[in-house]
């Protein structure tokens, strides 16, 4: 590892520093991508890669985004380890085919036969005043689709430890980066053993209520409970990092012992990640439940234009409004289209 | 001339009439802008193609039989099925279509594992890295960004390989060909593009499908040399896939060809050709059949026997009969087996519903 202990960097950096570090220690591995060469990519993730390592393993490639997931795949199927850039989320629909009908069943396919280690990097999300189709969360998407895995980190930390073990992963990934927190800085240490790839972690301890968060929101979330133990609520919040596999033992685990769990993130509610969770925790802690499992999100809009994101995405005040409505009282009215 | 001498147009430009060798009568054409097959190549052709149309001819009965569930015939493209695949060498790759199960086999693939798919067992049957076939592609022109990416791959890691991929002149359609071309073309990726156009894409014919003079066209603009040649003749599609693959493996970048040719079966045997095709148009196509006319030169130059086309009849009737009776055996698929193959390793969830799966097969038995 290249990486020294304990070093401050912004979540683009860590990202960066994987990408380096992966870059020397295997040489299968290439980046490639739109403007990932010399600029460096438009958030700089990959700055300074393609003249440290040459521009056969760090290359611009034709502006065509089905044409680098297919190339991609091609290149995994003789060897190789590909890294992709997709510029934005919204851009990476044109390799919507390539990702579901290939990518992800190739595996399956050819039983086992053909591997696809193939990393698809995707800035994703809002909250960065973002202009139309630069804000989607485009996750549950990529989900539902059998054969891939889908992660998100949401500090850098993670996102070191979590590019390092999708590069190094049999299955094809989609990386989802949370734009919004590619300059908030953490510190990352590339020695310490990390969760896992398809781990959630317990980000805050506490015994009343559950938030089960990820990628962009969880600051929101964090937040949220800071401000919910100043009214007595002690919160537990859960990052869940892997959203395909769903680590559901360390989520459940959490919401037996509270009894109560909402979901908060910032893509639409309806058929949302949120949705997924709330069944599978009402499937196995039903009996633990004090109150049904709510979701906090985004409204079921296309993504707003920018002075006005503020309103869709979910903040704190909306995360507290959750955890009161789950101090289950029946008499209380259903707001329209909540719970 | 060399490649700087060649003006943009004498380059890249396709010929206005597909290119022959061996035109129907069985006559060799007289002044070759391609060199024709040696003799034993020629031969080889013939016998791949009788082969071919054999396997062909039999999976086309085990549908019927309910042996398969769907079977898209190449009938009619043995010149290009056979033509392409008998001018790579044994580390080249193909990426062929949902059309190409003779190329597949010819290639070297077991023809009970190449029907697998056909036969709904399981969506690929054979190991793409036992005979350098990727797995059948159906999603139309994707297979052609594979190749790229694998050709591209395969020199970067300073190997000597060259992708061929198999399209429809439908397929030229697709968004993906188009990346395919200027990715192959900028890479400078040692692939072949070898478009079968076979006239029709499900019903819609050529003349809807594109307003260009040929789709061998298609190439000129992403900057790669392009031929359009006679698909009926497997000895020009022999000769320009050789080329091609030798420029490639040259390092001068990727190759269009277009290969003119006709589907005379159905699209598949669900479909009903006769609703946008008239039957005098199959006639006149049957007229230009590629084995027959391959048969008439062999045998007007004395290179094929009697006794040398019994033996290949012979062989072809024989693999025929080897396949009917292994693809007449019921298969013991294994469920469980669903769960396995989705991830290296199945994750909690699979194993789940590995056990609820087994639980219900376990009370129904
Ligand atoms: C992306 C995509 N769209 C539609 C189809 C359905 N489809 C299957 S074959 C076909 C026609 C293809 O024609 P062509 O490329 O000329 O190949 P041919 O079948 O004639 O060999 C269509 C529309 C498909 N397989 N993939």
């Amino acid at each position: 590892m290249t990486a020294t202990l304990d070093t401050t960097v912004s979540l683009a950096g860590a990202l960066n520093r994987a990408l380096g570090d992966a870059l020397a220690e295997d040489e299968r591995v290439l980046v490639f991508g739109e403007d990932v060469g010399t600029l460096g990519g438009v958030f700089r993730v990959t700055d300074g890669l393609a003249s440290r390592f040459g521009d056969s393993r760090v290359f611009d490639s034709p502006l065509a985004e089905s044409g680098i997931v297919g190339t991609a795949i091609g290149m995994a199927m003789n060897g190789l380890r590909p890294v992709v850039e997709m510029q934005f989320d919204a851009f990476a629909y044109p390799a919507f085919e390539q990702i579901t009908s290939h990518l992800a069943k190739l595996r399956n396919r050819t039983k086992g036969r053909v591997e696809l280690p193939v990393v698809i990097r995707v800035p994703y999300g809002g909250g960065i005043g973002g202009v139309e189709h630069h804000c989607d969360s485009s996750e549950v998407y990529y989900t539902h689709t059998a054969g891939l895995r889908v992660v998100t980190p949401a500090t850098p930390g993670d996102a070191y430890s979590l590019l390092r073990e999708a590069i190094d992963c049999p299955d094809p990934v989609i990386f989802l980066e949370p734009k919004r927190r590619y300059w908030e800085k953490g510190s990352i240490d590339p020695a310490l053993s990390s969760p896992g790839l398809d781990r959630a972690v317990v980000r805050r301890e506490g015994s009343d209520v559950t938030l089960i968060s990820y990628g962009g929101a969880l600051d929101t979330t964090l937040e949220a409970a800071e401000a919910a133990e100043e009214e007595g609520y002690h919160a537990e919040v859960i990052d869940l990092r892997s959203l395909a596999p769903f680590d559901l033992a360390t989520v459940a685990a959490s919401v037996q012992r509270t009894g109560r769990a909402v979901v908060v993130h910032e893509a639409s509610r309806f058929c949302g990640y949120g949705a997924e969770v709330a069944a599978q925790l009402s499937e196995t802690c039903f009996h633990y439940l004090e109150a049904p499992v709510l979701r906090v999100g985004g409204f079921d809009i296309p993504y707003p234009a920018p002075n006005l994101e503020r309103h869709h995405l979910p903040d704190v005040d909306r995360i507290l409004d959750a955890i009161d409505r789950l101090q289950w009282d029946d008499s209380a009215p259903l707001r329209d289209g909540e719970a | 001339m060399t490649t700087t001498e060649r003006t943009a147009a004498s380059y890249f430009l396709p010929s206005d009439e597909p290119l022959g060798l061996v035109f129907p009568d069985g006559a060799a054409a007289d002044a070759p802008a391609l060199p024709m097959p040696a003799d034993d190549v020629l031969l080889r052709l013939y016998r791949g193609m009788v082969s071919g149309r054999r396997f062909d001819t039999q999976a086309t009965a085990l549908t019927k039989q309910g042996r398969l569930a769907v079977y898209p015939s190449a009938r009619g493209q043995e010149a290009c099925e056979i033509g392409a695949i008998l001018a790579l060498r044994p580390q080249d790759w193909l990426f062929p279509t949902y059309r190409d199960s003779m190329a597949v086999v010819a290639r070297g693939v077991d023809p009970v594992e190449v029907l697998t798919l056909l036969r709904g067992d399981w969506h690929c049957g054979y190991d793409p890295y036992g005979a350098n076939v990727a797995p059948q592609c159906t999603p139309l022109a994707t297979n052609t960004l594979h190749a790229v990416g694998f050709a591209h791959a395969a020199r970067a890691k300073g190997e000597d390989t060259v992708s061929l991929a198999l399209l429809g002149d439908g397929a030229t359609s697709e968004g993906d060909t188009h990346e395919a071309l200027n990715f192959a073309a900028v890479w400078k990726a040692p692939v072949v593009f070898l478009v079968q156009n076979n006239g029709y894409a499900i019903s819609v014919p050529l003349s809807k499908q594109t307003a260009a003079p040929s789709l061998a066209y298609k190439g000129v603009g992403y900057g790669m040399p392009s031929m359009l040649v006679d698909g009926n003749d497997a000895a020009v599609v022999h000769a320009a896939v050789e080329q091609a693959v030798a420029r490639a493996a040259a390092g001068e970048g990727p190759t269009l060809i277009e290969a003119v040719t006709y589907r005379i079966e159905s699209h598949t045997n669900a479909d009903d050709a006769t609703r946008y095709r008239e039957r005098a148009e199959v006639e006149e196509w049957l007229e230009r059949d590629p084995i027959a006319r391959l048969k008439r030169y062999l045998t007007d130059h004395g290179l094929l026997t009697e006794q040398v086309q019994q033996e290949i009849d012979a062989r072809a009737e024989d693999e025929a009969s080897a396949l009917r009776e292994r693809m007449n055996v019921d298969t013991v698929l294994d469920p469980a087996e669903l769960f396995e193959h989705v991830y290296a390793e199945p994750t909690a969830a699979l194993r789940d519903q590995a056990s609820e799966l087994a639980a219900e097969l376990e009370e129904r038995a």
